[in-house]
């Protein structure tokens, strides 16, 4: 059953028109990265470290240079030297350069002129390594005298460790962060319950249907194109740039449709190389398509974790005090998301005394990427663990809780800044009061009840909107659309216009013809394009008003806009009839030229966002299996202005967080090597493991959105893995603290307590 | 004035202060005088943060501060 708690009233937005790219996406005709092909083009195949850490002694191409169709061949000294930053880790990550740093690591790369030859010259393309010792479970990468991936790579905020012996430095730590307010051990003290818990959960994969794929095409000149599967073409545009050596405005990147992103396509992989095999092959395109196995030992999973948790609760449930210790590696590469899933982690509580302590830590995997509320889930999965413990130990209901320390309007946030309107109480609420909560519930079944957050992102945009010649209008967006958002941008400027919803047409485009934007990421497309795209259909109105005003020999102030026509503003403007946006496109090449309207900035005014998920399980104890049984989203959407995309990324954050709470893991042997590169060993859900999850749309309007949007795209993964955990423990009646909890595991724990 | 609140890491680098005060009107002005104040803060600063002020994410060294603003530094916030 899917609700909505408040009704809008307007003309377009809150309806739910068919989707802009259905059609397209169903008969097969729209085309993603891997559709793309050019004449005169070469296919590109990777070669990559079959060792978890080595040493590069020699790299010999002889071999597969002589076959007939190879036309080049390419390794880090085709690349640029002196990068620095965060550009020298993107460049490593591209191509490794003394040292492989993760199994599946790229070390070469070659093109030839069709793809199994290129498959087969990547074969003969002989690397020499040097096996090193190499680390892969976070806590071991963090004890002193693990094998050191980058010494010295700590940054700034990393504490010098004067005065320690050498074995017993910590090398792999490259980040540290503190905050917190208030005095900790007073407010235990204060506490009738304090507990203290671990928790750890595995790396997991974004796992988007379409790999990653792109052409490029770059000549000696510097000056090249791209069509490339991405969240961000500006991105792909300066990332590509800075690992080359080039000048991004020589590069020209165009999108394609995009089958799932979930943040692993904000970065770069494969794209410089595809570009760096296209100089060399004297300027033909490059084609390059990543295999599932290649996307999963190379491309961006999220990071691991282990988290230590304490708070401490009065009997009422009020909590007097909470700590949270957090250790994350996001690979061999700093960038692992401890600090926001610290920011996070209490984020929905409003607590007297936080403390928050987090380590960014090395390992021999592959470079982290950003995954829906990038260590959101992580965290939440700890602290929403032991609070439905301490729940259970108090006797106290989950949601009541939750309510008894809810943040409101007002309230200082646990990372210090004042919260404006937010919508947690009312998701708490609303769940309270849908049937799922009150749902009888059987033998070796339980309930749980999880909270999570986001903060949402603005970020650079910059949108472009024409009127055509029949008053129809075209949109120009540089965020391409894994959400749905050329249709809410479409209902967004057809009412701020007056116009039917199917006279838009929305259009992600090209880095030629925009300013910079970011990626589609921080839940931030609808928000921000949206804005961005509302604030363009204002300046074109006002442009229509005027010529209208010229018409009729009056002050352009004296008109104003309404239901898609200018109109006199008042009796004392004078009497003419209404002139519709149809007869103002009409005659615009003799009223003043083309009519459009631009934005650019970066908006200001996002909207956090809260959610509460209600999960029924049963747990087999014969097996361990755990079945979901039903699964109910509630979250605040501020305004949902197409409701079936805002359900669906409901959902979909649920089916992930499914995934990931029960099953998905990256596996590593003892060699340091992926053990579960394909899609049978790597268990995402499919149809059958889901079932029907109800959703409720919390509307309380973001002040900061003309029809007050809140991004939703990522907080719907936040409560999902303690949701899961909470409802197997209240079906078990045993606890799992390290994620995924698999039959085995379950089994195990079960067999546990029973053996006593 | 306006006081600004630190994450606790940055103590290392204002003499132990996790609010400290500096003469700005603008949330650029604001990031200058800390680092003028405070050189250890320059790579923070340097490699980005995120600033709140008034209850809201700014976006911007233009952004405005008034006097009695509450203002934080945050650690760069991005997405998925």
């Amino acid at each position: 059953m899917n609700m909505r708690v408040i009704d809008t009233k307007f003309r377009l937005v809150g309806t739910r028109p068919n989707r802009p790219d259905g059609l397209d996406k169903v008969t097969g005709r729209a085309r993603y990265g891997a559709d793309f092909s050019l004449p005169g083009m070469l296919w590109g195949a990777v070669v990559r470290s079959p060792h978890a850490h080595a040493r590069i002694l020699k790299i010999d191409a002889s071999e597969a240079l002589a076959l007939d169709g190879v036309k080049a061949v390419v390794t880090r000294a085709d690349f640029p030297t002196g990068l620095t930053g965060e550009d020298w880790n993107l460049q490593e990550n591209t191509m490794a350069g003394d040292v492989a740093l993760y199994d599946g690591h790229a070390v070469a790369a070659v093109a030839a002129a069709s793809a199994l030859l290129a498959q087969d010259a990547a074969r003969r393309i002989k690397v020499e390594y040097e096996v090193l010792p190499h680390v892969i479970d976070v806590d071991d990468a963090i004890k002193p005298g693990a094998p050191a991936i980058r010494p010295g790579s700590g940054d700034h905020s990393v504490p010098p460790q004067e005065g320690v012996h050498p074995d017993m430095v910590r090398h792999n730590v490259v980040r540290n962060i503190e905050f917190g307010h208030g005095d900790v051990e007073e407010g235990f003290a204060q506490a009738d319950l304090v507990m203290e818990r671990t928790y750890k959960t595995e790396a997991t994969h974004q796992g988007y249907i379409e790999p990653h794929a792109c052409v490029g095409q770059m000549g000696e000149d510097g000056k090249g194109e791209m069509w490339v599967c991405t969240q961000g073409q500006w991105f792909i545009r300066r990332m590509c740039a800075a690992v080359l050596g080039t000048d991004a405005a020589q590069l020209r990147v165009t999108p394609s449709e995009i089958g799932g992103g979930f943040g692993g396509k904000t970065t770069i992989f494969m794209e410089p190389l595809a570009l760096a095999l296209s100089r060399k092959a004297g300027g033909r395109p490059v084609k390059i398509v990543m295999s599932r196995s290649e996307v999963l030992r190379a491309t961006g999973p999220t990071a691991s974790a282990s988290m230590d948790v304490k708070i401490g609760m009065k009997k009422d449930g009020a909590m007097t005090a909470a700590r949270a210790e957090f250790r994350m590696q996001g690979g061999a590469f700093p960038g692992a998301p401890v600090d926001l899933a610290l920011y996070c982690a209490f984020a929905a509580y409003k607590i007297p005394a936080v403390e928050h302590v987090g380590y960014d830590v090395l390992a021999n995997r592959p470079k982290c990427a950003a995954y829906r509320a990038p260590g959101a889930p992580m965290g939440a999965f700890a602290v929403e663990s032991l609070i439905d413990d301490m729940c259970r130990e108090l006797g106290l209901d989950p949601i009541e809780a939750r309510l008894k320390n809810a943040v409101r309007e007002g309230d200082k946030s646990s990372y210090g800044p004042t919260f404006g309107k937010i919508g947690l109480v009312e998701t708490l609420e609303a769940v309270r009061k849908h049937p799922n909560y009150s749902a009888p519930l059987g033998p070796n079944q339980g309930r749980g009840v999880a909270t999570g957050y986001w903060f949402n992102h603005g970020g650079e945009t910059s949108v472009s909107l024409a009127i055509s010649e029949d008053g129809t209008a075209q949109v120009s967006i540089g965020t391409p659309d894994i959400g749905g958002t050329r249709s809410s941008i479409g209902l967004m400027v057809a009412e701020t216009l007056g116009i039917p919803y199917e006279n838009v047409r929305v259009n992600v485009v090209e880095t030629g013809a925009l300013g910079v934007n970011e990626p589609t990421h921080g839940s931030r497309a609808t928000f921000a394009s949206g804005k961005a795209a509302v604030i363009a259909a204002q300046q074109a109105i006002g442009e229509m008003c005027k010529r209208a005003a010229g018409e009729w020999g009056i002050d352009p102030e004296a008109v104003e806009w309404y239901d898609g026509a200018a109109r006199p503003a008042g009796s004392n403007a004078g009497k003419f009839p209404p002139m519709t946006i149809v007869e103002i496109a009409r005659k615009m090449g003799s009223t003043g030229g083309p009519i459009s309207g631009h934005h650019e900035s970066v908006p200001d005014g996002v909207g956090n966002s809260f959610g509460t998920h209600v999960v029924d399980v049963e747990v087999d104890p014969e097996t361990g299996r755990t079945t979901v049984l039903r699964y109910l989203v509630a979250q605040d959407a501020g305004r949902a202005i197409h409701p079936s995309y805002v359900e669906g990324q409901f959902q979909g954050g649920a089916a992930q967080g499914i995934g990931w709470a029960l099953n998905e893991e990256y596996v590593y042997g003892s060699d340091g090597r992926l053990q579960n590169s394909v899609f049978l060993d790597y268990r995402v859900p499919v149809a059958s493991d889901l079932p029907p999850i109800d959703t409720i749309i919390v509307e309380v309007p973001n002040p900061g959105h003309p029809y007050g949007v809140r991004g939703v795209g990522e907080t719907g993964i936040t409560p999902p893995l303690p949701a899961i955990a909470n409802a197997i423990a209240a079906a078990t009646g045993v606890r799992l603290r390290h994620l995924p909890m698999t039959p085995p595991k379950v089994l195990a724990a079960i067999k546990a307590r029973a053996d006593g | 004035m306006v006081e600004v609140n630190l994450w606790s890491s940055l103590k290392r680098f204002t003499g132990g202060e996790l609010v400290v005060t500096v003469e700005a009107t603008t949330v650029g002005e604001m990031l200058d005088a800390l680092v003028a104040a405070h050189p250890g803060l320059r790579p923070f600063i340097e490699k980005g943060v995120s600033v709140a002020v008034d209850r809201e994410m700014v976006s911007g060294r233009h952004a405005p501060i008034k006097p009695g603003s509450e203002v934080y530094l945050i650690q760069q916030l991005k997405g998925g």
